[in-house]
C-alpha cells in the first residue's frame, strides 16, 4: 500500500483505544490526581515551542502545544488535533478534519484558521526545519472551520511524518497575527491547546504546568500538575530521584554509569520506548576534504578499527544498537540485509598499509556532553591508536565544538543526529552535496560529494511508489556503506527512568516530547 | 573631611576601572569560539542559513565589533544592560531576580565562616599546647584541603538521601507555596547545606589565620605589660590580643565579601540554588554576551565596593592607619 488513503482516524482511534483498553481493564483503570516531578536540564530558553526549538523546550512544551498528529512506535500517524485525514491517490492533496471542540487555554475557540496561520505564516518564518518541509507545499487552505487542505507541488510521501508537535506545533492566530513574533508578550505565558497549561516559571528553579480542566478529550489529562525541576548537576538529579523528590527522569538526566543503580532501585522502572521518531544516531564526522580522512580506505579502516559493541556494552550499559549502515533501524526504509562492518583491526591495518598512511596526526574532537561522551572519545582513540592511527584529542565546550564542526575545522568529530521518521527529513541532509555549507553543525559538514547519491535522494523524496522508493533507498544505503562518508557508531537508546506507580507515561513514538496526557499515577 | 575626599577619589577611580573592565571583558568573550546564534541553532538540532542570519540580525551580531562595543557601552552609561539573547529578558531583570538568592547564600556562608572561624581560631590559640587545640587545627586543615564539590556531594548523600533530614537541592519546597514565617523556615532549611558547604573552606582559613595571628600578637611587649598590670586573662585575650590580631582577618574577609556575587558557582550548581553563579556559568556556555557582561559588571562592582569598605573598617579597627598611609 502506497498511501494511507481515506484513513478514518476516528475509527482507527476507536479501534486503537479498544485494543489498548482491553488489557488495561484487566490491569487497572487510570486514576485522576497526582503530580509529576520531572528533571529538566538545561533550563529551556523559553517555552514558546513554535519559536524555540531546543531539546528542553520540546520536552516541556509538548504538554502545552499540540500538532495535528502523533505517531505510534511504528511511526504510523495517530489522531491529535486532526481526528481524520485523507491523502489523494496522486499524493498531492492532504486533507485534515479537525477536532470540533478544541479551545485555546485562554478560552478562544480553535479553528482551521489557526492551522493555516501556523503553517503558512508563523512556522515558515521561524522554524528552519519546518520551513524546508513546507517548501514542498504549494498552498494551505481552510475550506471551512474544521478542514485544512495542504496542496503539494509534487508528491512528497514523507509529508505525513511532519505533523508532530515539535515539527508543526499549532499557534494561536488571535494572539500572534500581525505582531512581532519574537517580542510578543504571549511568549512569556504560552497559550496552546494541550492537556496542560502554563502556570508559573521560577527561573533557575522550577516550571509549573497545571491540568487543563477544559481539555477536549474527556477525562484527560489525569495528572493535576507537572513540575519540571531545573537541577544543573547530574549527581544531584540522581540524589533527588533516590530520595523520592523526583518521580520521572527523562533520558539524559543522569550519567550512564548511574542508570543501572537508579533503575535497579525498588519500585523503579525503566523504558526505552518513545525513541522511535527522533532516534538520535551517533556518528563520527570524517573530514572528506583533506588529510588522511579524505581517503576512502582510511575511512573504511576507521569502521573496522572501532569496537562498537564494546562501547555499547561498557559505556551505554548495553542499551542502544550498533547500526549496520547509514539508516537507523527504526526507519521503514532501513535495509535489514546490509552487513555491518565487523570489528577487525587486522583488516583496518591492511587498509592503512595499502593507502600508505604515514602516521600523519589526526585530530579527534569529542562532543562535550558529559562524562559518557568523554569516555567514549577515549575508547575511540584507543581503538584507532591500536591500528596505528596517530590521534590528537582536542577539547572544547559546546559552543567551541559547534564552531569547529560548522567551520569544518576538524578531522574526526563526534556528533549525533535526529532521524525525524523519514530519510528525506533526517538523513538526506547529511549526504547531499547541495547541503554543503559552512555555518551549521547539521549540514553535510563532512563534505561528501556524490552526484549519484544526490540524484537518488532527490528522486526518492518525491517518489510516490513505495517499492520504487525502497529500491532507491536500498541503493543509497549500499553506496554509502561502501564509501563511508562518516562513521556510524551507535543508535542511542533514550532510557526513561520512573517510579513504577506512574503508568502510560510514554504512549507514542515521540516519547516524553509528546506530553503527559495519558500518564496517571496509581494512588 | 579626610574620609570624604578619600572616598570621592576612590569612587572616581572605581568608575574608570569598571569601564575598563567592561571593555576588556567585551573583547575577551568575543574572542571565545562560537556565538549565541550558533549555539542556539546547534541546540535546535536542525538549522538553515536564514535562521542564523535572522538571529544575528536580531541580536545585532551582524554589526562590526567596534559598533557592537559602542552600542553596548552607550547603553551601559544609561544603565541599560541590554537583552539576554537567549532568555529574551532584560539583563538587569535577570540579574536582580537572581541576586537575592545568591546574596542570601554567600552572606550566610560569610557570617558562618567569619563567626565560627574566629571563635575556633581564638580557642585554638588559647589552647595551643593542649590536645583540644590540635583537634581544632586538624579539622581546619581537613576542611581547608577538601574539594568543595566533594563536601557538597557527601553532605547531600548523608543528610538528604540517607538520613532524610534536609532537602537535597533548591531554594524552597516545590509546590508547597508557604507564606510568612513558614516560608522563611522553609528557605532556611534549604539554605543550611549549601551555606555550610560554602562556608567550610573560609571557616578553616579564618581559624588558621586567627590562631597564627593571635599567637604572634600574644608574644608582644604590650601584652606582657597588660599581664604585668594584672588584667584578667579573658580581657587580655579580647581587648589586647584579638583586636590587634584582627587586621589580617579583615583583609581576608574583604576578599571573601568581594566574591559574594560570583563566587558560588559550584555550590549553586550542586544544590540547584537559583543564583547568579549558575546564571553566569550558563551564560558563558551559551555565549550570552550581554548577560555575561552584565554579571561581570556586578561582580566587579561588588569587589570594588568591598575593597573600599575594607579600607574604612581598617581605620576603625586600627586608628593608627591614617589617610595616605596605605
Amino acid at each position: 500500500m502506497t498511501l494511507l488513503s481515506s484513513v478514518t482516524g476516528r475509527l482507527t482511534a476507536a479501534a486503537l483505544s479498544l485494543a489498548v483498553a482491553l488489557p488495561a481493564v484487566a490491569q487497572e483503570t487510570p486514576q485522576s490526581g497526582g503530580v509529576a516531578n520531572v528533571a529538566i536540564q538545561p533550563e529551556p530558553p523559553g517555552l514558546m515551542l513554535p519559536l524555540v526549538q531546543n531539546a528542553p523546550t520540546q520536552r516541556v512544551a509538548g504538554n502545552i502545544f499540540e500538532g495535528l498528529l502523533r505517531y505510534d512506535a511504528e511511526l504510523e500517524p495517530m489522531p491529535q488535533l486532526a481526528t481524520s485525514w485523507e491523502i489523494s491517490d496522486d499524493g498531492l492533496t492532504y486533507t485534515f478534519h479537525l477536532h470540533p471542540d478544541v479551545t485555546w487555554h485562554d478560552g478562544e475557540a480553535f479553528s482551521a484558521a489557526d492551522v493555516v496561520f501556523s503553517a503558512d505564516v508563523f512556522l515558515r518564518e521561524t522554524n528552519p526545519r519546518t520551513r524546508a518541509i513546507l517548501d514542498h507545499v504549494a498552498s494551505i487552505e481552510a475550506p471551512d472551520d474544521e478542514t485544512v487542505v495542504f496542496t503539494l507541488k509534487q508528491p512528497f510521501p514523507a509529508f505525513i511524518q511532519a505533523f508532530e508537535v515539535g515539527t508543526l506545533p499549532i499557534v494561536p492566530k488571535h494572539l500572534y497575527e500581525g505582531t512581532d513574533f519574537y517580542n510578543n508578550p504571549a511568549n512569556n505565558h504560552p497559550i496552546g491547546t494541550g492537556p496542560f497549561e502554563f502556570a508559573k516559571w521560577d527561573r533557575g528553579s522550577v516550571i509549573e504546568l497545571d491540568k487543563n480542566p477544559d481539555y477536549y478529550e474527556a477525562g484527560k489529562p489525569y495528572l493535576d500538575k507537572i513540575y519540571w525541576h531545573v537541577i544543573p548537576d547530574a549527581a544531584s538529579r540522581a540524589a533527588a530521584y533516590e530520595n523520592g523528590t523526583l518521580n520521572i527522569m527523562p533520558a539524559g538526566s543522569v550519567e550512564n554509569f548511574d542508570i543501572p543503580r537508579l533503575a535497579g532501585m525498588d519500585g523503579s522502572c525503566m523504558t526505552e520506548a518513545g525513541n522511535e521518531y527522533f532516534n538520535p544516531f551517533a556518528m563520527l564526522w570524517l573530514n572528506n576534504r583533506e588529510g588522511p580522512t579524505a581517503d576512502k580506505r582510511f575511512r573504511q579502516a576507521v569502521m573496522y578499527a572501532l569496537d562498537r559493541d564494546f562501547a555499547k556494552n561498557v559505556l551505554w550499559n548495553g542499551l542502544g544498537k550498533v547500526p549496520n549502515g547509514p539508516f537507523s533501524s527504526t526507519l521503514a526504509a532501513h535495509d535489514d540485509d546490509l552487513q555491518p562492518y565487523p570489528y577487525d583491526p587486522d583488516k583496518a591495518e591492511e587498509l592503512l598499509d595499502e593507502m600508505g598512511y604515514d602516521g600523519e596526526p589526526v585530530r579527534l574532537l569529542p562532543l562535550p556532553y558529559g562524562e559518557t561522551w568523554t569516555r567514549w572519545a577515549e575508547a575511540v582513540r584507543q581503538n584507532l591508536e591500536d591500528v596505528g592511527i596517530n590521534i590528537e584529542t582536542e577539547s572544547s565546550d559546546v559552543a567551541g565544538w559547534n564552531q569547529k564542526v560548522s567551520d569544518w575545522d576538524y578531522d574526526i568529530a563526534f556528533t549525533y543526529l535526529f532521524q525525524y521518521g523519514d530519510p528525506s527529513l533526517g538523513i538526506a541532509r547529511t549526504y547531499v552535496s547541495s547541503n554543503i555549507a559552512k555555518g551549521s553543525p547539521w549540514n553535510n559538514v563532512e563534505g561528501y560529494e556524490n552526484p549519484e547519491i544526490d540524484k537518488l535522494f532527490a528522486a526518492a523524496a518525491v517518489e510516490n511508489d513505495a517499492d520504487k522508493r525502497q529500491a532507491m533507498y536500498d541503493q543509497i544505503q549500499q553506496t554509502l556503506h561502501e564509501d563511508v562518508p562518516l562513521a556510524w557508531i551507535m543508535e542511542l537508546a533514550q532510557p526513561t527512568i520512573y517510579r513504577c506507580n506512574v503508568h502510560d507515561l510514554i504512549t507514542t513514538g515521540i516519547g516524553l516530547n509528546d506530553g503527559f496526557k495519558n500518564a496517571w499515577i496509581e494512588q | 573631611m579626610a574620609y570624604v575626599s578619600l572616598i570621592l577619589g576612590r569612587v572616581g577611580k572605581a568608575v574608570i576601572v569598571l569601564l575598563a573592565i567592561l571593555v576588556f571583558n567585551f573583547f575577551l568573550i568575543h574572542a571565545a569560539p562560537g556565538d549565541p546564534a550558533a549555539v542556539m541553532a546547534g541546540e535546535a538540532g536542525a538549522t538553515d542559513q536564514q535562521f542564523l542570519d535572522d538571529l544575528r540580525e536580531r541580536f545585532g551580531l551582524d554589526q562590526p565589533l567596534p559598533v557592537q562595543l559602542w552600542r553596548y557601552m552607550s547603553g551601559v552609561l544609561q544603565l541599560d544592560f541590554g537583552y539576554s539573547y537567549r532568555q529574551q529578558m532584560p539583563v538587569l531583570d535577570l540579574i536582580l531576580d537572581r541576586l537575592p538568592a545568591t546574596l542570601l547564600l554567600t552572606g550566610a556562608a560569610f557570617c558562618i565562616s567569619l563567626l565560627f572561624g574566629i571563635i575556633a581560631g581564638t580557642l585554638a590559640a588559647m589552647r595551643a599546647k593542649r590536645p583540644s587545640g590540635s583537634i581544632i587545627m586538624g579539622l581546619a586543615l581537613l576542611f581547608y584541603a577538601t574539594p568543595l564539590y566533594w563536601v557538597a556531594m557527601m553532605a547531600v548523600l548523608v543528610f538528604s538521601v540517607t538520613l532524610d533530614w534536609l532537602p537535597a537541592y533548591g531554594y524552597s519546597t516545590v509546590g508547597a507555596d508557604y507564606t510568612g514565617l513558614a516560608h522563611v523556615g522553609d528557605v532556611a532549611v534549604h539554605l543550611m547545606l549549601p551555606a555550610l558547604t560554602l562556608g567550610l573552606f573560609f571557616m578553616a582559613v579564618y581559624t588558621r589565620m586567627t590562631r597564627t595571628s593571635m599567637l604572634s600578637v600574644s608574644q608582644q611587649d604590650f601584652v606582657k605589660t597588660a599581664r604585668a598590670k594584672g588584667l584578667a586573662p579573658g580581657v587580655i585575650q579580647r581587648r589586647h590580643i584579638l583586636r590587634n590580631a584582627l587586621l589580617p582577618i579583615i583583609t581576608l574577609a574583604g576578599l571573601q565579601a568581594g566574591q559574594m556575587v560570583g563566587g558560588a558557582v559550584l555550590t549553586e550548581t550542586v544544590f540547584a540554588w537559583p543564583g547568579i553563579g549558575r546564571l553566569m556559568y550558563e551564560a558563558l556556555m551559551q555565549r550570552d554576551y550581554n548577560l555575561l557582561l552584565g554579571i561581570f559588571f556586578f561582580c566587579a562592582l561588588l569587589v570594588i565596593l568591598f575593597n573600599m569598605l575594607t579600607d574604612v573598617i581598617y581605620r576603625l579597627a586600627d586608628p593608627r592607619i591614617k589617610q595616605g598611609a596605605t
